[in-house]
């Protein structure tokens, strides 16, 4: 059990919160949608791991797997970071999330996305940066002094 | 478990209760948005009426005349397509995954129809054209095939043949004419490739031939079947874009093919190919390759950008406003990029007039610049932007918005309506990513939006008028209009002078 002070465990707890409100919004507008499919962001999969994107893309059943992954794996990481509730295997899974975003659109020079970005970046962007910040949660956890966590890991 | 513990544990929950409340207010007012312009507009986001087909029982017996670029396009939507074709579609569908197009043409309905005769005056079309004919089980080479069709060297001897009830005539424009005409007269059903004709005078024989002889006819424009056009009718019928006064439709191509420098095939020569019929009506010149495979390239077989492009796109705009044959039309453009010796020009505009409804149509293209211009209906209230997605945006000035764009329900900038076929539940208003992808054409690749081919489509339109009565979508007369309309462009430029359309008498003057 890490001990820190008031500031410290507070600013944690934002941070968790604020990368779960994150996660929850983007699984709920998914869920709503009944348009949405991850099979245009797949085709736009551009750098080193484009035909591993492109080939999860073409097999109808398979798309429709990720969709459910992605608008579940969204909400349920996003419910668990906000609510403490297994925040660490939350952080797990969404690093796992992130990383395919990251690696499926890697700001690298010399590539271009259909989907316009709405910041300037250069191999570091906003999704690497959010995964890094799920690493300094899973590494600094905060669920188990404040959220549904304390109730399973403490004592 | 101590009170502060629980304090502890449950810290965060109201979180989710903050969550929910943002969410209801953000979806409750787009909902008052949606709403606010659905009822304003009045238009369904789902799929259009399309006409429904009936039976297909009865076997239609086929005749084919031209196997080049776009007849063996055309065999290939009846159901025809050559063996290395599919194997070439096989062999790229197992190096990348998303190439569909062998499991789409597996998919494709058979139209019941039988490929009793084919005719192209190249040895090598010919005898490939009796390949596909016979490819009636959709295999590749070395698989299962059916009877082959008969082999003319002319197309007479096809047209009269006992064994064929209907034509598809995808042959060079000086050509589309003459044997639309016979076909008629032997009392067979035409299908044939745009523009209707290559000259003003065959124009009215072949509506004669048509009407006298009472067959089915269809002309080639296969947007007819684009499901978002349909869609588009039904935006301006309800008036969305207030009054109508100006059509921007535009031809932007870029490289040979595009220019119609198509490849010469290497086993033609004056052996292999029956050049004396190819001249047909035109004026004779010693043999050519190029003339044969890039015949677009010459007034003497072609009708230029007019016949080629225009056409298409005279058309849609036809079908959507029926505007019919314009009061007059003016032309001009020129040879500026593509100096191959070539006679029609590169680069064309033609502007057309129809004073009675008030609104000019102007078609304006390049054969050397790719940019995407897009085909655009502007109106007083809200301009629409037509391609195979349907996009409607209210005018900043606009009388009919003016109170809902002041109020924040409608934003010019964003679309008031899009439609993109092949979606089910499609929202009025859409996301701008969504909408990106849209443009793109990404949004079909699976999920019910099944990519159908619209020529094919358009011959089964054809088919099922010849089995079940009805008229075809474009008919004889639209066909006249479309061929009156291309060649007052044509005149237009040729003799550089203003051409007007003499209603009373049908005449071009």
């Amino acid at each position: 059990m890490m001990k820190y002070s008031n500031t410290q465990l507070s600013w944690l707890v934002i941070l968790r919160i604020a990368i779960g409100w994150h996660f929850l919004y983007e699984g709920m507008v998914k869920l709503m949608n009944p348009n949405w499919s991850s099979v245009g962001f797949l085709l736009d999969s551009n750098g080193f791991l484009e035909s591993f994107f492109y080939s999860l893309s073409s097999d109808p059943s398979l798309v429709y797997l990720i969709d459910l992954l992605n608008i579940w794996g969204l909400i349920l990481i996003g419910l668990g970071l906000i609510l403490g509730f297994l925040a660490r295997p939350a952080c797990i899974f969404g690093i796992i999330l992130l990383s395919m975003y990251y690696l499926s659109h890697p700001p690298f020079a010399g590539l271009r996305y259909a989907v316009p970005s709405e910041g300037s970046y250069l191999i570091i962007n906003k999704t690497l940066i959010e995964l890094i910040a799920l690493a300094v949660l899973f590494v600094f956890p905060s669920s188990s002094i404040v959220g549904i966590d304390r109730f399973i890991f403490k004592k | 478990m101590k009170r502060r513990d629980l304090i502890k544990g449950f810290a965060t929950v109201p979180v989710l209760g903050a969550f929910a409340y943002a969410w209801y207010k953000k979806r409750n007012y787009e909902r008052y948005l949606k709403d606010n312009i659905l009822e304003e507009i009045q238009l369904k986001a789902t799929a259009p009426e399309v006409p429904s087909s009936g039976p297909m029982d009865k076997k239609i017996r086929l005749g084919l005349i031209g196997y080049g670029i776009r007849g063996k396009q055309l065999a290939r939507a009846a159901g025809f397509a050559h063996p290395e074709l599919i194997d070439s579609w096989i062999k790229s569908a197992s190096e990348n995954g998303s190439d569909n197009r062998y499991k789409e043409f597996l998919e494709q309905d058979d139209l019941n129809v039988v490929l009793n005769g084919v005719c192209d005056i190249f040895e090598t079309y010919g005898h490939m054209a009796q390949e596909a004919g016979a490819n009636i089980f959709r295999e590749g080479g070395g698989g299962k095939m059916g009877p082959a069709p008969k082999r003319y060297h002319n197309y007479q001897d096809l047209i009269n043949a006992e064994d064929i009830d209907a034509v598809i005539i995808a042959t060079p424009d000086h050509w589309h004419g003459p044997m639309t005409i016979a076909a008629a007269n032997a009392g067979k059903h035409v299908y044939v490739e745009k523009p209707m004709t290559w000259s003003v005078e065959e124009t009215y024989e072949v509506r004669k031939a048509v009407q006298e002889n009472n067959v089915v006819f269809q002309l080639g424009h296969q947007g007819r079947q684009t499901e978002s056009y349909f869609k588009a009718k039904e935006a301006v019928d309800k008036g969305l874009l207030g009054k109508i006064t100006l059509i921007e439709v535009t031809t932007n191509r870029n490289d040979p093919n595009g220019a119609w420098v198509y490849p010469i095939h290497e086993d033609a020569n004056p052996n292999t190919i029956d050049w004396q019929q190819f001249i047909g009506q035109a004026p004779d010149h010693p043999f050519s390759l190029e003339r044969f495979f890039r015949w677009r390239c010459w007034w003497d077989y072609s009708t230029g950008l007019s016949g080629d492009l225009l056409t298409h796109e005279f058309d849609a705009i036809n079908q959507i406003l029926g505007l019919g044959i314009p009061h007059a039309a003016v032309s001009s453009g020129g040879i500026y990029y593509f100096k191959d010796g070539r006679t029609v020009p590169d680069v064309l505009h033609t502007v057309y007039e129809y004073p009675h409804r008030g609104l000019s149509m102007v078609y304006s293209a390049t054969l050397a610049n790719n940019r995407k211009r897009g085909r655009v209906i502007m109106g007083h209230d809200a301009s629409m932007e037509l391609s195979s997605d349907l996009i409607i945006k209210a005018d900043p000035r606009s009388t009919r918005y003016e109170a809902k764009i002041k109020e924040g329900i409608i934003d010019p900038a964003l679309p008031l309506f899009t439609y993109s076929p092949g979606m089910q539940n499609v929202d009025a208003v859409t996301s701008p990513t969504e909408q990106y992808f849209a443009g793109r054409g990404l949004l079909y690749t699976h999920r019910g939006g099944k990519w159908v081919n619209t020529t094919h489509l358009h011959i089964k339109d054809w088919l099922n008028c010849i089995r079940n009565g009805g008229t075809t979508s474009c008919n004889i007369e639209q066909g006249f209009e479309e061929a009156i309309a291309a060649h007052m462009g044509t005149i237009a430029y040729k003799e550089n002078r203003k051409v007007f359309w003499d209603a009373d008498n049908e005449r071009i003057v």
